[in-house]
């Protein structure tokens, strides 16, 4: 091959590379999920319709969840985009049922999808088991499901969330937000809630969490300039920084105190108690 | 043997003692009774050795091609760090057998200048496992050139002063092929030591090339005590080569390959599994370039691999790897001016260093991954300076001005490492600059039979990595955590020096004295509310800038010829250093003496050594230092020079090094670990020119 017939196949592949290239912006073409880069956890064939539920995850996990619901109409094979959605998820214990802490369902920018978190305080097993209950309504009929779902321990084992009885005798569940760690000042954020009943978890406010992280591996050791955390009302979240020395496996033990100051769970780290009762972990 | 009462350790046998001492006392009767029969007869090797008395820098010689000067040397296949420490100047402080760090003004490797050749290197360790001259040996220096104060500035910005390692160059000489094998052995560490070199030069080039190994098991402290982790394995390669162009114009290039492994830190709680050094460089010389003298032009690069481990070490809280790295590039440009009084010498340098360094650590808990921190944050230091020397004739005396500017430039090219740093620095930037000034003024006067020369000068020195940008680096002598500040404000120091000196025919008698005034002065300070990082430290030291610091020091030295064929050398050194609080400094060196006894004759020459220090009364126990007990050593040594032949020599030498197995420690000691016991050693040189 001579070297002008080359460059001219070259520039004709490069024309029609082009040209497909404009045809993939034709928004007519394509019916593409917008949360193709998540994981569909569930899909639920219920009442003439495809729920679709996605997370980040690949699984339910013990902690927070953020998590996507999709409708299909299962007749016009179509999303639909002015549907209304609440969620009740159940874990059916051999002697009772309760529920979690959980965000009301609200639309997102993306027309067809909506969002909401759930926070499974243990996974289920063989007899005792989560059920996700989830009300919608579509141009003003009500509809329901209850499905069971399969929320699993996270795979690297690490403790996210802690349920735990106060000093105030109230139950609390205080869960980590997800981020990602790095060996640096971090963003830190968890999100604390009473357990009012067996079904009712309002957002604490106004409580404040300390944090102390430490590396059992290294002596226990400790870093510097951590944050504790304080309440943010424009996100109901408990907001700090945690400072991470190194990489490796860090316990992050906590305090939590109420309005007055009062410690309701969580004890110091000292020479001789090496680790808070409250805590959370990670490893990177 | 009042000196070392209560200094021998109890464990040793009588047996093993006597027989020892009987060996050395063998060991004295032959080297008297060669003495003695050789005495009397003329001709001195010294007697061309003038020394210059206002001349405040030293030179160590380490190679010489003269025979006579080869057998000067007490110990010639010793390591260099073994001919600094035989410097009144410096001291050496010790981790283990191998990679002794050099202290001048007991001040250590921030605040000098090491150089080779001129060329900046800086080690690559975070424990200050390699200074720089653990990357050369004896088989490729010429000479050692020791700097105090600001006379060093002309090598690069410093404190303390500064050391120039002299590459043994051949030169545009007609000598033709000359090639030498040397061979040496010390009895305490079982020490061999092989070294071979090649040489051609004629009058329009020349070309060098030699190797050392050296090979070393744990030494035995006095009173026979085994240190272990003493060993330590290394070569060297070098080679140098360079084309005259013309009558003016030449160029050179010189390069070393330095590898050591299996290197024991016996005071530390790592070693080192492996220490490379590749340094090269090229240099274009002319005589007469625009009307400048001598003028110098070079480029050079050199990296440094530094595996620290302890994998040895059977009890260890926690399993870790150190690597460190450290690339330096740089170049120097510098003439020489002579007009009419005037000497007047310039130099613009510069060097790129890139610092890198990671620690490793392995739980104990198999499920848990390992643990990973940056303790050098990949630090680019940037540096180039000015510096203008004028040395004049005055009317009556010499006056010497010199003065060094500098830009430096400091960015943490890894993320990874900055964001560790924001943890203790929030508003962290990535780069930094600094301006770094040094000036002096040096007079020299000759007064009938005395001579007095007395300078003032100031200097500046910017943090060193680990100062500026250590993670936790762990120091075993302290037991603390040490973290940089990258804020850190340049030391500073206000120096003055004097010395007076008086010389008749046979007697020549000196006494030298440095002053500095330290603003801003870079030390460690327990930061309270700090988590320790290592298993078992004390606690968290920040580098901090103390008001100011202070150290002074003296030193009398004396030299008496005997006779033609005899001189007897006494010198006796104070030191003192303490902080604007009046508390002391580490690492200073109490009162320290030695005196030696030398003769030579013809092809013959025996040396009789002693050196000690008193008690160190001045120590700081917050650098982990105690009271160091007084001691003395004692050393003797002779060498034989056979001519084999029309122009070929053998050399031989040999020697005992602490005679009497004393054990001791020196204030430079780390951690306290005891020196050497008894060593015999014995040298076989073989010269074929």
């Amino acid at each position: 091959m001579n070297i002008i017939k080359f460059y001219t196949l070259t520039l004709f592949i490069a024309v029609l590379f082009t040209a497909c290239s404009d045809n993939t912006d034709d928004p007519i073409v394509i019916d593409e999920n917008p949360l193709a880069e998540f994981n569909l956890l569930s899909s639920f064939n219920v009442n003439g319709h495809t729920l679709e539920v996605y997370s980040d995850q690949n699984q339910y996990t013990t902690g927070y969840n953020e998590l996507f619901f999709r409708i299909k109409d299962n007749e016009t094979d179509s999303y639909v985009s002015n549907a209304t959605l609440s969620m009740n998820p159940v874990m059916h214990m051999e002697m009772m049922s309760h529920s979690c802490p959980k965000s009301t369902i609200l639309k997102t920018n993306e027309d067809s999808v909506y969002k909401g978190f759930s926070i499974f305080q243990m996974p289920g097993n063989a007899t005792e088991y989560w059920e996700l209950n989830l009300e919608y309504g579509i141009d003003g009929q009500t509809y329901n499901l209850a499905e069971r779902i399969e929320v699993k321990a996270p795979a690297d084992g690490k403790k996210r969330v802690n349920v735990f009885t106060g000093l105030d005798e109230a139950r609390y569940v205080l869960a980590m937000m997800p981020m990602t760690p790095d060996v640096k000042v971090n963003d830190f954020s968890a999100m604390l809630f009473k357990m009012e009943n067996m079904m009712t978890f309002p957002v604490v406010e106004g409580y404040s969490i300390e944090i102390d992280p430490r590396m059992p591996g290294m002596g226990n050791h400790s870093s510097p300039n951590n944050e504790h955390l304080v309440f943010d009302t424009s996100n109901a979240m408990y907001k700090g920084k945690l400072s991470l020395t190194m990489t490796g496996y860090w316990k992050i033990n906590l305090k939590v105190k109420n309005t007055a100051g009062e410690v309701l769970k969580g004890e110091d780290v000292t020479e001789e108690n090496e680790a808070s009762s409250l805590f959370f972990e990670m490893e990177f | 043997m009042k000196f070392h009462k209560g200094c021998l350790p109890e464990q040793v046998t009588k047996g093993h003692q006597n027989k020892k001492v009987s060996v050395i006392w063998s060991a004295l009767v032959l080297m008297v009774f060669t003495f003695t029969n050789v005495y009397g007869q003329t001709e001195n090797p010294f007697a061309t050795d003038s020394i210059l008395t206002v001349q405040l820098d030293e030179v160590i010689l380490i190679k010489s091609r003269m025979p006579e000067d080869y057998q000067k040397q007490a110990k010639p296949l010793a390591s260099i760090d073994d001919y600094l420490e035989k410097s009144h100047k410096v001291n050496m402080m010790k981790r283990g057998a191998y990679a002794w760090e050099p202290m001048i003004n007991s001040m250590t490797s921030e605040r000098l200048t090491v150089t080779i050749d001129g060329m900046r290197i800086f080690s690559a360790c975070t424990d200050k496992m390699d200074p720089i001259t653990s990357y050369v040996d004896v088989s490729n220096l010429h000479y050692a050139k020791v700097t105090s104060g600001q006379e060093g500035a002309e090598l690069g910005s410093t404190i303390g002063g500064g050391i120039d390692l002299q590459l043994d160059k051949s030169g545009f000489e007609n000598r033709g092929w000359r090639t030498s094998f040397e061979s040496g052995f010390e009895a305490n560490n079982m020490q061999r030591i092989l070294g071979s070199e090649i040489n051609y030069s004629n009058e329009s080039s020349y070309i060098d090339a030699d190797v050392i190994y050296r090979k070393a098991e744990n030494y035995t402290a006095g009173g026979g005590e085994e240190v272990a982790f003493s060993q330590f394995e290394k070569y060297n390669l070098s080679a140098n080569g360079g084309i005259q162009l013309d009558e003016e114009e030449s160029i050179e290039a010189s390069f070393i390959y330095d590898e050591a492994r299996n290197v024991g830190y016996p005071a530390l709680p790592m070693d080192v599994s492996l220490a490379r050094g590749i340094i090269g460089s090229a240099e274009y010389k002319n005589q007469g370039f625009m009307g400048l003298d001598d003028f110098k032009s070079k480029l050079y690069f050199n990296t440094i691999t530094h595996m620290m481990d302890d994998s040895q070490r059977p009890d260890v809280p926690i399993r870790m790897d150190m690597p460190g790295w450290s690339d330096t590039y740089g170049f120097i440009n510098q003439a020489q001016l002579e007009a009419g009084k005037h000497s007047v010498q310039l130099k613009w340098d510069g060097f790129y260093n890139r610092s890198l360094a990671e620690m490793t650590m392995y739980p104990n808990d198999p499920n848990q991954i390992p643990m990973f921190m940056l303790t050098w944050p990949d630090v680019r230091t940037l540096n180039t300076g000015i510096y203008l020397e004028d040395e004049f004739e005055l009317k009556e005396g010499q006056l010497n001005l010199g003065a060094r500017i500098a830009y430096q430039g400091f960015r943490v090219a890894d993320e990874f490492g900055l964001n560790s740093l924001r943890i203790f620095y929030p508003d962290l930037e990535a780069s930094q600059t600094r301006f770094l000034k040094s000036i002096s003024a040096r007079y020299y006067r000759k007064l009938g039979d005395f001579e007095v020369s007395s300078g003032v000068s100031f200097g500046e020195r910017a943090p060193s990595v680990s100062e500026g940008f250590g993670f936790y680096l762990f120091n075993s002598f302290d037991n603390h955590d040490y973290i940089g500040d990258p804020n850190l404000k340049n030391e500073q120091s206000y120096e003055i020096n004097g010395k007076l000196s008086w010389e008749s025919n046979k007697v020549n008698v000196s006494l030298n004295g440095n002053y500095f005034h330290m603003p801003n002065f870079i030390i460690g300070e327990i930061t309270q509310g700090l988590s320790t990082m290592t298993i078992g430290a004390a606690g968290v030291k920040t580098y901090t800038n103390l008001e100011y610091a202070t150290q002074y020091n003296a030193t009398l030295e004396s030299k008496w010829n005997v006779s033609s064929n005899l001189i007897c050398n006494a010198v006796v050194g104070y030191h003192r250093g303490f902080d604007n609080d009046g508390r002391n400094l580490p690492f200073i060196s109490p009162l320290a003496y030695s005196a030696s006894l030398e003769y030579a004759k013809k092809s013959f020459t025996a040396a009789f050594r002693l050196s000690g220090a008193a008690d160190q009364v001045n120590f700081n126990p917050e650098f982990g230092e105690d009271r160091t007990a007084a001691y003395t050593v004692f050393s003797v040594n002779m060498g034989k020079t056979f001519k084999l032949g029309n122009q070929n020599f053998m050399y031989t030498k040999i020697g005992v090094e602490n005679l009497f197995d004393t054990w001791y420690s020196t204030f430079t000691d780390w951690a306290n670990i005891p020196r050497m016991g008894r060593n015999i050693y014995a040298t076989l040189t073989y010269n074929i020119n």
